[in-house]
């Protein structure tokens, strides 16, 4: 390698040494430059995928409905006054934050269970709890759609078997959103135990056993050893799944398409609805970039936490 | 403070695996007592069997007259020193040291109280707001026996507490648990694989090997009265010559035949001993301290014998002189004064004083 280290025939550094090769030889041969050509590639799938179609949704949100003229901040001020999207920012919030809740507390107590097994059983308990999970979201919510059917469903069969009058699971507000809470939590439950098992066998079992001696009972030990050895992925799995699930789509698209009266609605499905079913792209942008802020700073706050906790040697 | 009592305990594991095969072991009140042995010998096993962390196969273990099998470690009224320290690592060092009077609802004067005492003994008063990351490897150490000085249990247990240290900051480390312990007196059982620890700490050491107790003593006895083979090669360093001899009786007076023709008398006050023995295959086993460079002594039974240094090791206060006899590798130590070279004929000196003779067939000293 030709880096700084490397010594001359006549024992001078190669860096100080009269120049040889050409400069964008040189340049090419720089650790540095290797690296930043190494990544390119990513960074040209980034700033395609992601940074590009960003601004171009905030440039779009500031758009007239036929795309023609610049109209400021209209559209979000549109939307805060329309009674529809004041029901999607409420469904949005209650479904992401009631789903992460279910989500978290299953996963937890999933994770404890399967940390108990022996290693054998738990190789295939969390192989089978993994299932929900790799399932493509869209056919796994089909299945769920026939279970929720108001005729024919199993859930109603079941209900009927013993002697209960049949739930219109889709077709009733409340029912409604239950079930996509539901189906979100079946989905994204696996995702929070895997990553909070693999928290759990990074404890060192000395700690539970000092807080043993130490005079801990059960509930101690996951009070004052496991939880706050686990805050960090417990912060971080919180967050990405607070994201991805705020962003929800293909679950309410396929179960209840919003309805019934938009009471099912997310900004995922509203801004399709707004956006691309009625034609209004600058809207529909300005719907799915609403949240956008609120989950930049709640991100914030949660990764200042973790870096704080990193130095501390969590 | 308690004695601690270990009767016939047992600890198989899965596949019939026995750890520990059947000890008994009484350790005073106040006592200082050291396990020591090498890897899988079975200590940390008996260790974790007195605090509760493993469960009993079989047996007894009694802490102040009170057996404990089937109470759980946080009734035991003991603390444990863990070889990596097992600090908290979310708490501050006053958290970590305050935590086991915390959950047993100390008032919070009297645990500013301890947890102020220990950092006195220990010399830690200015680290108790730090965390753990924050310390280095000895402060760790001192942390989690002020974690265990604050509880002021019956027993202290230490599980290589100094394994993970330097080896100067372990030396220094011995020193302070030594302090601590005649500070406080609380009975301690300390494990631990080295023997200089073991002889440097202890009011008695046990050697454990293969799941039972070699030999329970004061190291002092150990060093100079092992009873077995393996007690006499693991305690000293470096270990205990044992050099295949064959004992012989020739007009009243013992010799050992050693190989490449070398004789050593046997000292006359040992001859009852040995004398049923003649004629027997033994193993002559003698330190590397007490087979030295010969010089002027009133000293009875020091025996000479030549022979050509294979390998020397200049250690500072003392030379290592290594040879073979007949593929038996032996130690000798000498005074770094005397010049001794590779190949050249030594004359080297056996104290025969301190010999010791050992049956090969079934390894006890005779």
């Amino acid at each position: 390698m030709a880096d700084g280290n490397t010594i001359t025939a006549r024992g001078i550094p190669a860096a100080i040494a009269p120049p040889r090769a050409g400069t964008l030889q040189r340049l090419a041969r720089r650790r540095s430059t290797l690296a930043f050509l190494m990544t390119l590639p990513l960074l040209a799938v980034i700033g395609g995928l992601v940074v590009y179609p960003f601004f171009y949704a905030i440039e779009l949100s500031m758009l007239n409905k036929r795309m023609t003229r610049f109209v400021g901040l209209d559209n979000y001020v549109f939307l805060l006054g329309r009674e529809t999207f004041q029901l999607v920012i409420f469904q949005s919030v209650l479904f992401a934050v009631s789903a992460v809740i279910a989500k978290a507390l299953i996963g937890f107590v999933l994770a404890h269970v399967l940390h108990t097994l022996p290693a054998r059983g738990q190789r295939k308990w969390r192989g089978m709890l993994l299932v929900p999970w790799v399932i493509p979201p869209a056919i796994s919510t089909l299945a769920w759609w026939w279970l929720f059917d108001p005729s024919y469903s199993a859930f109603n069969w079941l209900l009927a078997g013993i002697g209960a009058a049949p739930v219109p699971w889709l077709g009733d507000p409340g029912w409604a959103r239950f079930a996509v809470i539901l189906v979100n939590t079946w989905y994204g439950a696996p995702f929070f135990m895997i990553m909070y098992l693999a928290a759990l066998k990074s404890v060192p079992d000395q700690l539970y056993e000092a807080a043993a001696i130490d005079g801990a009972s059960a509930w101690q030990k996951l009070r004052y050893v496991t939880l706050p050895m686990m805050r960090n992925i417990i912060s971080i799995t919180v967050l990405f799944s607070l994201i991805v699930t705020f962003a929800n789509f293909d679950i309410v698209r396929v179960l209840t398409n919003g309805g019934p009266q938009d009471r099912t609605h997310l900004f995922g499905t509203y801004a399709f609805q707004v956006g691309i079913q009625s034609g209004d792209i600058p809207l529909g942008a300005a719907v799915s970039l609403f949240m956008f802020p609120l989950l930049a700073i709640f991100a914030i706050f949660i990764l200042r936490g973790v870096s704080r906790r990193t130095k501390e040697g969590l | 403070m308690a004695q601690v009592s270990l009767r016939r305990l047992v600890k198989k594991y899965e596949g019939d695996v026995q750890a520990v095969k059947g000890i008994d072991l009484e350790i005073a009140d106040h006592e200082f007592v050291v396990l020591v042995g090498p890897s899988g010998c079975g200590k940390s096993t008996t260790l974790r069997m007195i605090a509760g962390l493993e469960d009993i196969t079989d047996g007894e273990i009694a802490i102040g007259g009170v057996v404990v099998n089937d109470i759980p470690p946080r009734d035991r009224d003991i603390a444990m020193v863990f070889q990596n320290y097992a600090l908290y690592p979310h708490m501050t060092v006053f958290e970590n040291m305050a935590f086991g009077l915390t959950l047993r609802r100390f008032p919070k004067d009297e645990i500013r109280r301890r947890v102020d005492n220990a950092a006195r003994i220990l010399d830690i008063g200015e680290l108790l707001d730090r965390k753990p990351k924050a310390l280095s490897g000895g402060q760790r150490q001192r942390v989690a026996m002020g974690r265990a000085i604050v509880r002021d249990p019956k027993v202290f247990l230490f599980d290589e507490p100094l394994s993970n240290l330097d080896a100067k900051l372990r030396v220094q480390m011995r020193t302070e648990i030594k302090k601590v312990h005649q500070t406080v007196k609380t009975t301690t059982v300390y494990v631990t694989h080295d023997q200089v620890e073991a002889m440097t700490l202890a009011d008695r050491v046990v050697v454990m090997n293969n799941g039972i107790i070699e030999q329970v003593g004061p190291p002092q006895e150990l060093y100079h009265n092992p009873t077995t083979k393996f007690v006499a090669g693991f305690i000293g360093s470096p270990a205990m010559n044992f050099i295949p001899a064959r004992l012989e009786n020739g007009a009243g007076a013992l010799r050992l035949h050693l190989p490449e023709g070398i004789v050593l008398p046997v000292p006359p006050e040992r001859t009852k001993r040995y004398a049923p023995h003649a004629g027997q295959e033994v193993l002559f086993g003698l330190r590397p301290e007490h087979l030295t460079e010969e010089k002027p002594t009133d000293k009875a039974n020091i025996a000479t014998f030549q022979v050509r240094p294979e390998v020397i090791e200049p250690m500072g206060m003392e030379t290592l002189v290594h040879f073979w006899l007949q593929g038996t590798e032996v130690s000798a130590r000498l005074d770094p004064a005397v010049p001794a070279e590779v190949g050249r004929p030594l004359t080297l000196a056996a104290d025969m004083n301190r010999m010791h003779l050992i049956d090969p067939r079934t390894e006890r000293v005779l």
